[in-house]
């Protein structure tokens, strides 16, 4: 059983690693470079990005010497304004919380977004707030700090598109990244 | 080495065909009432060049929403200099202005004479000829608009600046970032940066030189300042938590940002030679959105100390802030009029978000715009016009309008998403 579990836990890992990997191949330029790539004829640069790369693959193999299952429901969402767990997500917490008292070497990024009202730089700043609750609920359960990055997108990453209220309750979340 | 030859042929394709698709496209959405009737006559022997000279002047001096172009189809006559003007029948028109001109090959290079004539007076107000490269044949026709607006107006022209933009193309985590560079009017775009994470918060440094932005390439924000020309850039800052909102002091050798690796984000000032960096809020609120006053003895900055966002100001010498923004429930990333004496910001009003410029004298708050979502208001380095992000038929676009509310352009992109503009300031 505990043999079965851990295969599990590794097809889950390896098929995440894919989804890493597939979804930074698709984006910048020249990856090591940080400097300038001639272009064009007024003096145009390319500039790659850097380090970055496969961070997210080796967030996936964390998993593969984890002792247990990561929970499935990995996005809980809010209010309007508001960085309150809603009491619907609290079980979804606690399940997070006994995956993370149970695998201390596990880590995990909550990822704080907001819906696109507003400015930029503020929404920033409130998704930061909403990933900061949920942070210190998961503390208050037992779960070490070291175990815990906070990383707010603000309004930079949506996942539903649209200017009405459908788009932005699925916009206003904390995404659990492993 | 074939395969490399045939990787690198790949990647330029890639390259030229988003510089094409980047380009952005100016619509005139409304002029205003007051705009001054002007003829910009096309160039006599200008029709084989591949810009249309007098074309550029007029959209640039329609766009500034202080002139209103007349229609080519309305011109009896297409005179080349002030001899062939018959003020007479321009008058009969109601135009106030005449630009005139011919265009003369010398060599690889073209000529271009141009005269600026008051059609009321009878009397030439301008006359230069400029000379040119072919490739810099918008250049010189944005340089002519200058001339022009300065003269009748006695403001300074902003037609041969620049502007700095984020696009976005896709969703969730196929969605791909870029930041780009681009002539005043949205042509001649360049991509400098692209990148499968968010890009954000793009400004310029005084001398138009570098970029300050945001970017979460690696997974996490930090704060990188890019050479326009070389590519050339270094990580400023990438401390725990948001490495947010940076602006150059008008000095260029300070950097205002929100960093929250104390706590809830503050607004930090860093020294770019040193890297020292000093903290000047110290609140358990949100304080972000900073901006330096032109004399560079301030900052206001968006904070929700009150409970919702405002702005407030702080004078750097003393430390003190005061809050100057009490009209509604929200208003937030404030920009300073060039002269100081009025900011520009977005304020939540009945419609939704929108441009709004507030004098600081009286307090008193005018809405500019009627949009839902409008975001990152940047000020023309005239002071004339304001550029921000707004939204048309779902798509992130670019909106202008002028500094009194009473013309307004719009900017959209071929596809996808663009935003957080950023006017640079005069070239030199």
């Amino acid at each position: 059983m505990q043999l079965k579990s851990h295969a599990r836990t590794l097809a889950i890992a390896l098929s995440l690693a894919v989804v890493a990997g597939c979804s930074s191949t698709g984006g910048s330029q020249d990856g090591d470079m940080d400097g300038g790539l001639a272009g064009g004829d007024r003096g145009g640069v390319t500039t790659g990005t850097t380090d970055g790369r496969g961070v997210n693959g080796d967030r996936a193999g964390q998993m593969t010497d984890a002792d247990g299952r990561i929970p499935a429901t990995r996005t809980i969402y809010f209010e309007y304004d508001s960085d309150t767990i809603r009491s619907e997500f609290e079980p979804v917490l606690t399940a997070h919380a006994r995956f993370l008292r149970a695998n201390p070497s596990a880590t995990v990024i909550l990822q704080g977004h907001t819906d696109e009202r507003g400015t930029r730089e503020y929404n920033l700043a409130l998704g930061e707030r909403r990933a900061g609750s949920v942070e210190r609920y998961l503390n208050v359960q037992g779960v070490s700090p070291s175990q815990i990055e906070v990383v707010s997108y603000g309004e930079e990453r949506p996942a539903a598109r649209g200017a009405n209220e459908q788009a932005y309750a699925q916009n206003r979340r904390v995404v659990f990244a492993y | 080495m074939k395969i490399l030859k045939t990787t690198w042929l790949a990647a330029m394709l890639m390259l030229f065909t988003s510089l094409a698709q980047a380009d952005l496209t100016i619509e005139i959405t409304r002029g205003s009432d007051r705009a001054t009737p002007i003829a910009v006559v096309p160039l006599a022997d200008g029709d084989d060049l591949p810009q249309d000279i007098a074309q550029i002047v007029a959209d640039d001096l329609e766009r500034s929403g202080y002139f209103e172009p007349l229609e080519r189809s309305a011109m009896f006559a297409r005179p080349a200099s002030s001899e062939e003007v018959s003020y007479g029948e321009w008058s009969a028109l109601d135009v106030r202005y005449l630009v005139v001109g011919r265009v003369s090959r010398e060599g690889e290079n073209v000529r271009i004479g141009y005269e600026l004539l008051d059609v009321s007076g009878g009397s030439r107000m301008l006359g230069e000829t400029v000379t040119a490269g072919r490739q810099g044949l918008r250049d010189a026709a944005h340089y002519i608009s200058d001339q022009i607006f300065e003269e009748i107006t006695d403001i300074r022209g902003a037609f041969s600046t620049r502007i700095a933009y984020v696009t976005s193309t896709g969703l969730g985590d196929r969605t791909q970032y870029a930041l780009h560079v681009a002539d005043a009017d949205g042509r001649n775009s360049q991509q400098i940066l692209a990148s499968d994470e968010p890009i954000m918060s793009p400004a310029w440094s005084p001398d138009a030189g570098k970029l300050a932005y945001v970017s979460f390439e690696t997974g996490r924000p930090a704060i990188y300042l890019q050479d326009i020309a070389s590519g050339k850039r270094v990580r400023a800052t990438s401390f725990e938590g948001l490495n947010s909102a940076p602006t150059w002091s008008p000095d260029g050798r300070r950097l205002a940002m929100s960093l929250s690796k104390d706590g809830q984000p503050d607004i930090y000032v860093m020294d770019i030679g040193s890297r020292n960096i000093e903290r000047i809020t110290t609140d358990s609120s949100i304080e972000t959105e900073p901006a330096w006053s032109p004399d560079g003895r301030s900052l206001v900055f968006t904070s929700d100390r009150s409970g919702g966002p405002q702005i407030y100001r702080l004078e750097l010498g003393s430390g003190k802030a005061e809050r100057i923004t009490f009209t509604g429930s929200y208003n937030a990333r404030a920009r300073f009029a060039p002269d100081g004496e009025a900011i520009f910001l977005i304020h939540r009003g009945s419609n939704g978000y929108q441009v709004a410029r507030q004098d600081l004298e009286s307090g008193r708050l005018v809405a500019l715009t009627d949009s839902r979502q409008d975001e990152s208001p940047s000020v023309a380095p005239n002071g004339t016009m304001v550029i921000f992000a707004t939204q048309q038929g779902g798509n992130g676009v670019l909106g202008g309008v002028s500094a009194d509310g009473r013309a307004s352009f719009r900017l959209p992109a071929a596809q996808g998403d663009v935003r957080e503009p950023a006017w640079s300031p005069f070239l030199n």
